[in-house]
């Protein structure tokens, strides 16, 4: 079992561990990093949230040992935005529609887009909670979803690339997403909403974890 | 045609047997663009000849005048009409022959330009001519070598050489060698992949006359007789059971049912329905026909460079497979192969393909129909750590079970509803180097995936599997047919082998050194082939090889086939060294067992390992 709480967690015994001090951009940090031996990380878990949320039922895939890093609140924001720009655009063409084309058959499309719009953002805050990521020795998993619930464990020798990919609205918030590629197209681990900071400093770190346990395809 | 003094890029010589793999560039087979371009030219003539065709009937058979009709109306925008109108022939004439010339001329550029070598680190190929390009392969990375021999180019004794890499379209393709050339530099491409060491001259090199070739590529399509000798195939499948194995596929459940509503419609509806079982039954006969062909004269054997997979009537294609490169594999049996005691497996591996290619389908049979005995033998020929032992287990609780003192944990009775028929089979085992996925009862199926090759590992859980405290396990392979899903498992159990499987992956991936799969095998055959004597060969080994740090499964392989490499340098590297076996095209079943029990010593794992 590789999950036992006393391992060795590849980013504080990570060469650019030093580095660690770079300052929390994010003053609304809900609480100061701790000390090493919980496994948080200064540069990781500056300004996340503390806590997964996980389906109410005692049947829930349970979160194990080990620390959990999250993503920023601000990954809320921006997907408030986008969803609601989108939510803003099916309502307006609807209106435009129905009311000077009188096109009445628009409800029907509109309504279904502006319901699935409208339920994406409101189940949002929660799932942006429940995404999380561990750095175990000797692989990363990832899990998210409340109601689909999904963990994936992804060997660090695996790792094809990992790549960081932010849009505008991303930097303008300073977050950016990091994805793992490995040679099965499946594994699809997209780590969303980590701090611009985070994001570089866990590419770095995964990218020299790999050097060391690379393995054939 | 060997160079004086050997090149720096050259790879080392003990390594090569073809003249064509010296380091220097080489061109390719010079009919390839009759080849290539011959459908292009036969589609243009057709063209021309349907948009000429009523132009020609009356040049030819004069009476046959449209009489009454204006002739006017017919070839109003005819360009032909207008041609002939304006006494601009000759001009048109000029004008096509101009085009022919540069057509051809640049079919002979491209040819002249189309270039390709084989260094001791890739394979490369440089073409184009106003906007080149140059596609280069490492070697320690190829997945596989195919060399496909279309109908066309198998009378002209040429072939399509494929070097499968490992991303989408990725392939090197070598189009046309000679059929000769072809196997001789598959052969390289793998020994130098390999690591390993040839010992023994070159093969002898002379192009045969076009003419002989035509006749021995005929003849030997109907002989079912190729100029490429094939090594020995350890399974041999009957055609009467090819062909009625594809008949009892579920298209054929899917065709009767079809007819039964064709006629129950005919009945209670309107007869004219019944018209269209005629298209139906021919395009059940089209794929039929297509399918069986395409998996006649099937052979699998071993090889030094790993297992050679060949299969087509027409269209022959022989796939190599080095081990170590195949992700996963599935044992399946159709509800109608049942009584038969028939199976086949499919694998998934990188093809270097892009998804949406038809031969995907095809290469991912590496066995299209078989007993059990067949499955064996095909299975040990990629998994040789499955002992005589384990095979017995495996057949009779991952394929037959669930039997008693059932080894997998099945889904919980409490979910049987959402495994109706399968839950009591429906079930996982994580046995030393894979994961075993067993699951349904009407078509059933094994997974087989090696812990060494897994990507990454999932387990999920919907709001569904919740309320019956289960979960779904999902092993992430390389993309293709085998899928890694098995539904509806206990879910502390689903979660525990989570956690087991990660962890194995870890510890087989780091401990794996099968993509250089001979580095760690004897020298050649002249060794004795016990495990305590194999010392490295990494000397010519070109690129990234990797010191022997302790034998692995991986390995064994190297060790299992070193008794059927091949010390005659005149013979075909693929070939197995003897000759009884090579000269009988449908080797009974007791020659085949033969090699096994060679095979068998050193395939414990465990007592192989080096102090």
């Amino acid at each position: 079992m590789t999950n036992n709480p006393d391992q060795t967690n590849p980013v504080s015994v990570s060469p650019t561990a030093d580095e660690a001090a770079v300052p929390a951009e994010a003053p609304v940090a809900p609480e100061a990093p701790e000390a090493a031996p919980t496994g948080r990380d200064e540069v990781l878990d500056a300004g996340t949230f503390d806590r997964i949320i996980e389906p109410r039922s005692e049947h829930r895939l349970p979160l194990g040992d080990g620390t959990w890093h999250q993503v920023s609140p601000k990954y809320i924001v921006v997907q408030f935005i986008a969803n609601g720009v989108v939510l803003a655009l099916v309502v307006a063409a609807v209106l435009v529609l129905t009311l000077v084309l009188h096109q009445w058959w628009a409800w029907i499309p509109g309504g279904v887009l502006g319901l699935v719009a409208l339920v994406t953002l409101v189940v949002l805050p929660r799932q942006a909670r429940s995404i999380g990521y561990q750095l175990r020795a000797d692989d990363l998993v990832f899990r998210r979803g409340i109601l689909w619930q999904r963990m994936v464990a992804v060997p660090y020798g695996r790792m094809q690339l990992v790549d960081i990919t932010h849009g505008p609205l991303d930097r303008g918030f300073g977050i950016a997403q990091l994805k793992l590629v490995t040679a099965a197209a499946a594994t699809g681990v997209t780590i969303p909403g980590l701090t611009q900071e985070a994001a570089e400093r866990l590419r770095d770190t995964l990218i020299d974890v790999a050097e060391t346990r690379r393995t054939g395809l | 045609m060997s160079t004086p003094e050997p090149l720096e890029t050259a790879p080392p010589q003990q390594a090569v047997r073809s003249p064509l793999s010296d380091g220097e560039w080489h061109r390719l087979h010079p009919l390839t663009p009759l080849l290539r371009g011959g459908l292009f030219l036969l589609v243009l003539a057709g063209i021309l000849i349907a948009n000429l065709r009523d132009r020609l009937i009356e040049w030819f058979v004069p009476g046959m005048s449209f009489g009454d009709i204006d002739v006017d109306v017919d070839y109003q925008g005819d360009p032909f009409e207008f041609l002939v109108s304006n006494n601009l022939l000759l001009v048109a004439g000029l004008v096509v022959l101009a085009i022919l010339i540069v057509v051809i001329a640049v079919f002979y550029v491209s040819w002249r330009f189309h270039t390709f070598r084989i260094t001791g680190d890739d394979v490369e190929v440089r073409s184009g001519v106003l906007f080149r390009t140059h596609r280069r392969a490492p070697l320690d990375r190829v997945q596989g070598v195919n060399l496909t021999r279309p109908m066309i180019a198998r009378l002209l004794g040429a072939a399509k050489l494929e070097v499968v890499g490992a991303g989408l379209d990725s392939n090197v393709k070598l189009e046309y060698l000679s059929t000769t050339n072809a196997e001789a530099v598959r052969g390289d491409i793998l020994r130098l992949a390999s690591g390993r060491q040839l010992t023994g001259g070159r093969a002898p090199h002379g192009r045969a006359d076009l003419f002989g070739t035509v006749s021995a590529g005929l003849t030997g399509l109907i002989e079912g007789e190729d100029r490429v000798e094939e090594p020995a195939s350890v399974v041999h499948i009957p055609t009467g059971r090819l062909i009625a194995s594809h008949l009892l596929s579920g298209s054929t459940i899917a065709l009767i049912l079809l007819l039964i509503a064709v006629v129950a419609g005919a009945i209670f509806g309107t007869p004219w329905v019944l018209f269209s079982i005629v298209p139906a039954l021919i395009g059940f006969g089209a794929y039929w026909f297509r399918q069986i062909t395409r998996s006649l004269r099937y052979s699998i054997a071993p090889t030094p460079s790993g297992v050679r997979i060949t299969f087509g009537l027409f269209t022959t294609i022989t796939e190599t497979l080095p081990p170590g490169r195949v992700h996963a594999f599935e044992i399946r049996q159709p509800i109608l192969w049942r009584r038969f005691g028939w199976w086949a497996i499919r694998v998934n591996r990188l093809s270097g393909r892009a998804a949406t290619d038809t031969a995907s389908i095809q290469f991912a049979e590496i066995l299209p129909v078989g007993t059990r005995d067949d499955v064996e033998r095909v299975l040990r020929l990629f998994l040789p750590d499955i002992t005589a032992d384990r095979w017995t287990e495996l057949f009779a609780h991952g394929l037959l079970g669930p039997a008693a003192d059932d080894p997998y944990t099945t889904t919980p009775k409490r979910a049987w509803w959402l495994r109706p028929l399968s839950w009591k089979r429906n079930g996982f085992q994580l046995a030393p180097s894979m994961l075993l996925l067993r699951s349904g009862v009407l078509r059933r199926a094994l997974v087989l995936l090696p812990l060494a090759r897994l990507q990454s590992i999932r387990v999920d859980q919907g709001p569904v599997d919740r309320l019956h405290d289960t979960a779904n396990i999902t092993g992430h392979t390389v993309l293709g047919q085998v899928s890694g899903t098995l539904g509806i498992l206990d879910r502390s159990a689903a979660v525990a082998l989570w956690h087991d499987t990660s962890a194995a992956v870890v510890e087989a991936a780091s401990s794996d050194r099968s993509h250089r799969w001979s580095s760690n095998a004897p020298a050649d055959s002249n060794t004795p082939a016990d495990s305590g004597a194999d010392a490295p060969v990494d000397v010519d080994a070109p690129a990234g090889a990797e010191a022997d740090v302790d034998a692995v499964e991986g390995g064994d392989f190297g060790h299992a086939f070193a008794p059927d490499l091949d010390p005659a340098p005149e013979s075909d590297p693929g070939l197995e060294s003897d000759p009884a076996l090579e000269s009988d095209p449908a080797p009974d079943t007791d020659r085949d067992l033969e090699p096994d029990p060679r095979r068998d010593h050193g395939r414990d794992p465990g007592s192989e390992a080096r102090p």
